[in-house]
């Protein structure tokens, strides 16, 4: 009797059992979520920055139509000077004071875990109440800071915060700054603690001096975490929306406007979703040199190994 | 005629024990035998998105009138309401999607961004305006697209300005002025007493607005012509910057980073003593222990009249709107036309307190405009209110300007000296052009 030729797997079975169909299988819910929440959302951002949607109405095919605009608008590039700026001066002071704070956190201070636990709070507080918050603190009438300084007599009218171009680009800096020291000096102090004590002691023993310590040892090591943690906060800095909202909405004069908040303005109250989305497509070349520069600029192995 | 919340009750309960007395079947005819024209479809339902109230006894006598409605037809009203920026969004989507909200009560030029997505209430409006002694102009305009009703007009909130009297008198005036020299007279006198005026130049949605378009058009400019061509670049514009640059001078400081609330703030702490606001800045100061002298020595006028020679201000507008979408047009209409029933919209309009200003001339004896003389300059609103986009017409184009604080910026540019008064009317005409495309 011929033997019986055994019934081929079905595909499905084959395709189960293989070790690429299985990690295929296993990556496709990521794959569609990805898919799903964000490609298509950047897609259709991208899409609509060609065409003159507006809310409610499908738009037509415009081609650079809203890029040329934008190009001459005073408004836009006031926007991107403020939005550039902003996240700059923002950024560097958020590292300069949160890494100075984790330094100081991660030294042995009495009460060490309540100041840990209370540094956090800005970061916690939703960005709406704290807005709100520094709002009174800015009002051109109310502002407690005002109150005080003419109380010891130093000023004699209250400071115009949120009404004079540069003064209102300050204060809301003040405000994004003094909510986003917490991330950057918690992130910091968790990498501080991975550095082994015996480096620096050794080094200590070898006779180098603090600054040589901090400069040739911590900081080389602190850098794959400074890149991450400095990538994220220009990330959320360059497209801040809830503090400025509030406090200015962009006044006085777009003096204070970012990328976000005009394209917010355009696109939902003003109903012109194609623009709008052409400006926030225009956040993306800014966003991904700030990624680039981190990953290839700061996380580059030499470097931190300190050899130029 | 007086119709209070008793009499209105006692009305509805009439009804309710009508409807009890006689078959369910019959009563749509019970409705029509109230003398209404639309009768609702069988087993309609319908659904209102509507902007969050401002004024509690506005929403209470809404809904009241509302539940009056339902006992009458049997036709189920549910009410959603969105915060007053939201509406704008919400009801854009419901239109372009064609589901959601039968009707929305919304703010402006919104009819006018998808009109051919509305269902034509020529019908009712003629029916309503002929009732009521007719339709005022500026909220006609709201309402009606080439001839034709898309949207029905319901009221303007209207805008007065809002002064301290003693320190009006104390700075040499006896009355309010009614020109716009005049104002700056005051306004001028004011700031030399130390008790200065304020308005916003800053990016406040209402109150901003409602000041750059009275300062344009009180000076007879405009921001494009009868043709829809930009028309900003005026000496007119000029003249009104030169004067908004005369009154910020004499202003509180910091008027340019003002949001809505904030001459609301100022002038209930004293700092201003005269702004413009709605009737709310009224009842705000009289309802704290603290601010009652404020309330006590609060007057209000109406913004003076320009060189233009006649009074013209924007106010906020809203109008009611039936998609096409909705099933059950007839009871849609059926709805409105029993809001709009003397009873029902004098009921409403008590119920606001001065805060909504009739879109219908007949009601213009609503006992509501002489129960408080602070209430009087409120109930020239619908008379003075000119439309958005003046002379232009409404649409997408004239809600885009708006929304995207062209005016407001342009007199701000120059009042704070960021650009010369040519070069912020360029600037301002360039960006209308945008829109205007």
């Amino acid at each position: 009797m011929p033997p019986v030729p055994e019934p081929r797997a079905s595909f499905w079975r084959r395709f189960v059992e293989s070790r690429n169909g299985l990690g295929l299988l296993f990556m496709l819910p990521a794959a569609a979520f990805l898919l799903c929440f964000l490609t298509y959302p950047l897609g259709l951002g991208v899409w609509l920055g060609f065409t003159d949607a507006r809310i409610g109405r499908a738009g037509q095919w415009i081609g650079l139509e809203n890029y040329a605009w934008l190009m001459d608008d005073p408004v836009f590039w006031l926007s991107v000077f403020n939005t550039l700026f902003y996240t700059i001066v923002a950024s560097v002071l958020k590292f300069g004071l949160g890494l100075w704070l984790a330094l100081l956190l991660n030294r042995h201070l009495p009460c060490k875990n309540f100041f840990r636990a209370i540094i956090l709070l800005p970061w916690v507080v939703p960005t709406v109440l704290s807005a709100l918050a520094f709002w009174w603190i800015f009002d051109s009438q109310f502002s407690i800071i005002s109150w005080v300084l003419m109380k010891w007599g130093i000023i004699s009218q209250p400071i115009n915060f949120l009404g004079d171009p540069w003064n209102a680009r300050l204060s809301v800096m003040a405000a994004n700054v003094w909510r986003g020291i917490p991330f950057v000096a918690i992130s910091l102090l968790a990498g501080l603690q991975t550095i082994p004590q015996s480096l620096n002691e050794a080094a200590a023993i070898d006779g180098a001096t603090p600054w040589q310590r901090f400069r040739r040892v911590t900081l080389p090591l602190l850098t794959p975490i400074i890149a991450v943690v400095m990538t994220f906060s220009v990330l959320f800095t360059f497209t801040d929306f809830q503090l400025i909202y509030v406090l200015t909405r962009g006044g006085p004069v777009n003096a204070t406007h970012l990328m976000a908040t005009l394209s917010f303005q355009r696109a939902i109250p003003g109903g012109q979703l194609g623009e709008g989305a052409a400006i926030a497509v225009a956040m993306i070349p800014f966003l991904l040199a700030a990624i680039l520069f981190s990953f290839f600029g700061l996380q580059r192995r030499k470097w931190q190994q300190g050899a130029d | 005629m007086s119709i209070d919340r008793r009499k209105l009750l006692q009305g509805g309960a009439a009804l309710a024990a009508g409807a009890v007395l006689t078959s369910p079947f019959i009563r749509p005819a019970m409705a029509q035998t109230g003398g209404m024209t639309f009768t609702p479809e069988e087993g309609a339902s319908l659904r209102l998105l509507r902007w969050v109230p401002f004024v509690k006894g506005e929403e209470e006598a809404w809904n009241a009138n509302t539940a009056a409605f339902t006992k009458a037809t049997g036709v189920e009203v549910r009410i959603d309401q969105e915060s007053w920026e939201d509406v704008r969004p919400k009801a854009a989507v419901a239109a372009n999607v064609g589901s959601g909200p039968d009707m929305v009560m919304s703010w402006f030029d919104d009819p006018f961004q998808y009109p051919d997505k509305l269902v034509d209430v020529t019908d009712l409006c003629t029916m309503l305006g002929e009732k009521n002694g007719g339709w005022y102009d500026g909220l006609r305009a709201y309402g009606e697209q080439d001839g034709k009703f898309i949207s029905t007009p319901l009221c303007a909130i209207g805008n007065a300005v809002c002064y301290r009297e003693s320190h009006m008198k104390a700075a040499g005036f006896d009355e309010f002025p009614k020109d716009t020299e005049g104002f700056l007279a005051l306004c001028t006198a004011l700031k030399e007493k130390g008790t200065p005026a304020g308005f916003p130049f800053g990016k406040a949605v209402g109150d901003g607005n409602n000041f750059a378009h009275w300062l344009l058009w009180s000076h007879g400019g405009q921001t494009v012509n009868e043709a829809g061509e930009v028309a900003i670049n005026s000496p007119e514009t000029a003249a009104a910057i030169e004067y908004a640059k005369k009154l910020y001078a004499v202003f509180v400081p910091g008027t340019e980073s003002w949001l809505d609330i904030n001459n609301n703030r100022a002038f209930l702490s004293g700092d201003i003593s005269l702004t413009a606001n709605g009737v709310s800045l009224y009842y705000a100061a009289r309802k704290e222990e603290a601010t009652k002298a404020i309330a006590e020595d609060l007057r209000t006028g109406n913004l003076p009249i320009g060189p233009v020679g006649k009074s013209v201000e924007l106010h906020q507008t809203s109008t009611i709107s039936i998609f096409q979408h909705c099933k059950f047009p007839n009871a849609a209409k059926a709805y409105l036309e029993f809001m709009y029933q003397p009873e029902q919209m004098n009921a409403w309009l008590t119920g606001a307190s001065a805060y909504c200003c009739q879109a219908l001339k007949g009601f213009a004896n609503n006992p509501v405009w002489t129960s408080n003389p602070i209430h009087a300059p409120y109930a020239k609103a619908s008379e003075s209110l000119r439309a958005n986009g003046y002379a232009g017409k409404l649409g997408p184009a004239s809600a885009g300007v708006m929304a995207d604080y062209v005016l407001v910026d342009m007199f701000a540019e120059a009042v704070t000296g960021q650009r010369t008064t040519e070069e912020a009317i360029a600037n301002a005409e360039r960006r209308i052009a945008r829109y205007y495309r």
